[in-house]
């Protein structure tokens, strides 16, 4: 017998799915256009791998394959895999990496649902520390040929020096270890554009007008952007005007690498992130803040992913200690 | 006089589905074949009968005493022969039957003599006497008797009449804000002397514009403290708390009740009931109960207590697909196991329900934790994770997430994309905290019959012991000559004591390490309160219908 309420929202695991795919469309189009149309390819291949992956990781347990297929969270965390990976990076370590992502974590914690980390960043570190080399190298923005990055992803082409280079955060941080450098000199002489890396920093808008479509959709809600960008905002400009010579501006820092791509995508991922609305607050400006660490600091150019995961690990700390107040229990502080 | 409103946070906006049933008139339902009246008022209270079959009764005559401090009187809906006393099936969530009285009406509708109840000449307790042989209940859903309500009221500030109706599909309230605001205003006026409140407030949806104009029109002339206030459509906004959280401020916790923060709640059609008991002396006989859904002419019927749900369908026509019939609205109703149960006063709405318009839920998903639940929840919980200790059994972490004040309004999994059944999950759950409270009841009676049992073994063996003992002395002091030949003779039987005391010490100890034992086990589900108890009970009646159903349809 069917109990009460008798009736439901159209809503759906797969319309929630689709939204975040749509809302990556932008960032997509301006990636194939601006850096490397290459990414498309890319995406078939991970989008592929995802489901053939999660297809056989279903048969091995027994479980209904086509519900689990058709909610299109494997291609979500597909997608987001390759954004994080650099584009030219040869189809088996794209196939590697989303595997790790489903298989590994998703999988391994009893599916959708129950993973308590982040699969694609998951995938990101565990290939920056197993590949440290072909995880840096990223192309500068449009000058590759379709060719050669058909070559490199698919053939195994490498002729890495003359083509590739380093991200902009990967510039910053070894130009200033020259003595004497300065934010300004080390800027003057790499591929920088008008705040981020050329071409780069064109994500970024792309990436916050996805994240404004899920705003407006009601996927996810403001806490954990707003914490994210604003933590790292505030973080970096401090040291930024402490001392303007040697840090980055706010505007650098939320404009390249990955911080709108995890603003937006990443933090917000539900499964494995903080769930009260002052814990979204403090998860996302944890990540904000051993990201920016991780940059200036670390010994990664990029901090974004191994931040989400350390965060991961607070998370039933947090919820625990941020539950919020029960109707009727103004003022009691006992619970 | 109001300067703002309040929200609650949560709360869902579900397809209204009101257009169906609003628009016309409310209509006298034809005299059923026949009433079936239960006596059971509520989980706590059954009336006595005061008739016999083969009776013949006017109508508004008593025929059942409300007993203990929750009962209330039980009338005859209409003038007829009383022709059975049997249990039939009642309108609760559980299904259980329960004992009634069966009219034939004569179809002459003669009825009692009856007059106006002149309640400022008598005591407060006399008003409250007349209501309560009047049998008022509130008819907004608990069906809590209304001098008891009323009973409470000291220090009073504001009385809430509730006319917000907020779950889709129902519209009786409206109807009769619409059609009697006069008669609905004249009965708040006489709740709010009874309480002793200053200020009444009106809260009606803002989806119901014409009844929030004409009971504007009709407070126009009582005074500026009654205001007619309109409330965002929201559902919950209908519930009690909800209600009163909108209008002023007040957050009142389950377990908690109106009057411990100075106002108190009653449904619009408890006010137009409370008019008719007092203005015209009648009791509460019938109600408005709204029938729609999948029917060829939903609308809104004035319809005697005891009409069988079967004999409404005729009024409305159910359309072919029907397949089943739900009593109340589509978020918190029930499921109507028989067709044979009668309308009472908490019976505001039957839906015909089909396929198309109430389509199976689809298959559940894993949650993924994306927090709607949370977001749509009035009583702020985190549904989620009530689920996932509900699925885990910690019953005790549950409560720690304050299982117990969930409402069971159905808006957390009217939301979740992944389709879970949330609320299933919440009722499973409190229904298993209370058989495991009975357990334990029941396993500390057994230890104390245990205790008593070991206690009196060892008392008796002691006894004997002593008994033993003495007649040995007594033997040895009459023959001290003889000492060596009889002792052999009484030896064993001394020897046999310390072997029994020693037995009963182990037997003592045992049970003291039972007991010791009990005393650590953790008790997670004492101290409720009586509201959550009343709640349980109510669950538990639904869990038994659950069972007695399966037990039905097996062939
Ligand atoms: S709405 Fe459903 S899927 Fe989302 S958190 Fe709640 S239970 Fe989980
Ligand atoms: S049913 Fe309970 S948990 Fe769900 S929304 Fe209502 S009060 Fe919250």
């Amino acid at each position: 017998m069917l109990n009460s309420p008798y009736i439901r929202k159209p809503a759906s695991v797969q319309g929630v799915m689709l939204a975040v795919l749509v809302a990556l469309i932008p960032a997509l189009v301006v990636y194939a256009w601006q850096i490397a149309a290459v990414v498309l390819v890319n995406l078939a291949i991970a989008t592929a791998t995802a489901m053939a992956g999660e297809a056989f990781v279903l048969k091995l347990r027994a479980r209904p394959i086509a519900p689990a297929l058709s909610d299109l969270s494997a291609v979500v965390t597909a997608w987001l895999v390759v954004l994080c990976f650099p584009p030219i990076l040869p189809w088996w370590a794209t196939v590697l990496g989303v595997l790790i992502a489903i298989v590994a974590v998703k999988h391994l914690y009893g599916g959708l649902g129950q993973n308590p980390f982040n699969p694609a960043m998951v995938a990101y570190c565990a290939m920056i520390v197993a590949f440290p080399a072909l995880m840096s190298q990223w192309p500068p923005a449009g000058q590759l040929d379709f060719q050669t990055q058909l070559g490199l992803v698919l053939g195994g082409v490498r002729e890495l020096d003359g083509i590739t280079g380093a991200t902009a955060l990967d510039t910053v941080k070894t130009g200033l270890r020259a003595a004497g450098a300065t934010v300004e000199t080390v800027m003057a002489q790499g591929s920088f554009g008008l705040v981020g890396g050329r071409g780069w920093e064109w994500l970024a808008p792309a990436y916050a007008a996805g994240g404004a479509y899920l705003l407006a959709r009601r996927v996810i809600t403001w806490h954990m952007p707003a914490a994210f960008l604003v933590a790292l905002a505030m973080i970096s400009g401090a040291f930024w005007l402490a001392n303007p010579g040697q840090f980055t501006s706010p505007l650098f820092h939320l404009a390249s690498g990955g911080a709108m791509l995890g603003a937006f995508f990443i933090v917000t991922d539900p499964v494995s992130g903080a769930t009260t609305p002052r814990g979204k607050l403090i998860f996302a400006a944890g990540v904000a803040l051993v990201a920016y660490v991780i940059r200036v600091f670390g010994a990664f150019p990029e901090g974004i992913a191994f931040a989400v995961l350390l965060m991961n690990i607070c998370v039933p700390l947090i919820d625990m200690n941020t539950q919020p107040r029960v109707f009727g229990y103004r003022g009691d502080k006992t619970r | 006089m109001i300067s703002r409103l309040f929200n609650f946070r949560g709360g869902v906006k579900p397809e209204p589905h009101k257009s169906e049933s609003s628009g016309t008139p409310i209509e006298k339902a034809p005299l059923p074949k026949r009433l079936v009246i239960p006596l059971r008022q509520s989980l706590r209270s059954t009336a006595r009968c005061l008739v016999e079959p083969g009776q013949k009764v006017l109508k508004g005559e008593q025929i059942g005493q409300g007993e203990g401090a929750l009962g209330t009187g039980v009338h005859a809906s209409t003038s007829g022969t009383v022709v059975e006393i049997a249990p039939y099936p009642m309108a609760h969530a559980s299904g259980l039957e329960t004992l009634s009285v069966v009219i034939a009406p004569d179809g002459e509708e003669r009825w009692i003599d009856r007059a106006p109840f002149d309640y400022r000449k008598v005591s407060r307790e006399e008003a409250l006497g007349w209501l309560r042989s009047c049998g008022i209940l509130g008819l907004g859903g608990a069906g809590f008797p209304t001098h008891v309500k009323l009973g409470s009221g000291t220090g009073i500030d504001t009385l809430v009449i509730n006319g917000a109706e907020c779950e889709p599909w129902i519209t009786c309230d409206d109807r009769l804000m619409r059609e009697r605001a006069a008669d609905v205003l004249s009965g708040a006026m006489i709740l709010r002397e009874l309480i002793g409140a200053r200020r009444v407030l009106v809260g009606i949806e803002d989806n119901k514009p014409d009844a929030i104009e004409r009971m504007r029109a009709a407070a126009s002339g009582v005074g500026d403290d009654v205001a007619v206030v309109a409330v965002p459509a929201l559902y919950p906004a209908g519930g009690e708390r909800q209600l009163i959280r909108v209008l002023t401020g007040i957050e009142i916790p389950q377990g908690k009740f109106g009057t411990d923060f100075g106002v108190q709640c009653f449904n619009v059609g408890t006010a137009e009931a409370v008019h008719r008991a007092i203005q015209f002396g009648e009791p509460l006989l019938s109600r408005i109960v709204t029938l729609t859904g999948n029917v060829a002419r939903p609308g809104n019927y004035e319809i005697l207590l005891g009409t069988q749900v079967a004999e409404l369908l005729a009024l409305v026509g159910p359309k072919a697909d029907t397949d089943r019939y739900i009593m109340g609205g589509p978020m918190m109703g029930i499921e109507l196991q028989s067709l044979g149960v009668p309308v009472t006063a908490t019976t505001n709405c039957i839906i015909a329900a089909s396929p198309a318009l109430f389509p199976p839920p689809p298959p559940e998903q894993p949650c993924i934790r994306c927090g709607e639940c949370a977001r749509a929840c009035p009583a702020d919980l985190q549904p989620f994770e009530l689920y996932w200790f509900s699925r885990a059994k910690n019953f005790g972490k549950a409560r720690e997430y304050h299982l117990f004040d969930c409402i069971e309004c159905g808006c957390c999994a009217y939301v979740c994309p992944s389709h879970i059944p949330l609320v299933d999950y919440f009722r499973f759950s409190k229904g298993e905290i209370q058989a495991r409270e009975h357990e334990r009841t029941a396993s500390e009676q057994a230890r104390t019959r245990f205790e008593f049992r070991n206690f009196r073994q060892e008392r008796e063996k002691a006894e004997k012991a002593a008994k033993l003992a003495a007649k040995v002395a007594e033997t040895r002091a009459k023959r001290p000559e003889a000492a060596t030949a009889p002792e052999t003779a009484a030896a064993p039987e001394p020897a046999a004591s310390p072997e029994d005391l020693k037995k009963a010490l182990v037997a003592a100890a045992l049970a003291r390490a039972k007991q010791q034992k009990a005393a650590v086990t953790p008790k997670n589900t004492d101290r409720l309160s009586a509201e959550t108890q009343a709640e349980i009970a109510a669950i538990d009646a639904r869990r038994e219908k659950l069972t007695t159903q399966d037990a039905d349809k097996t062939p």
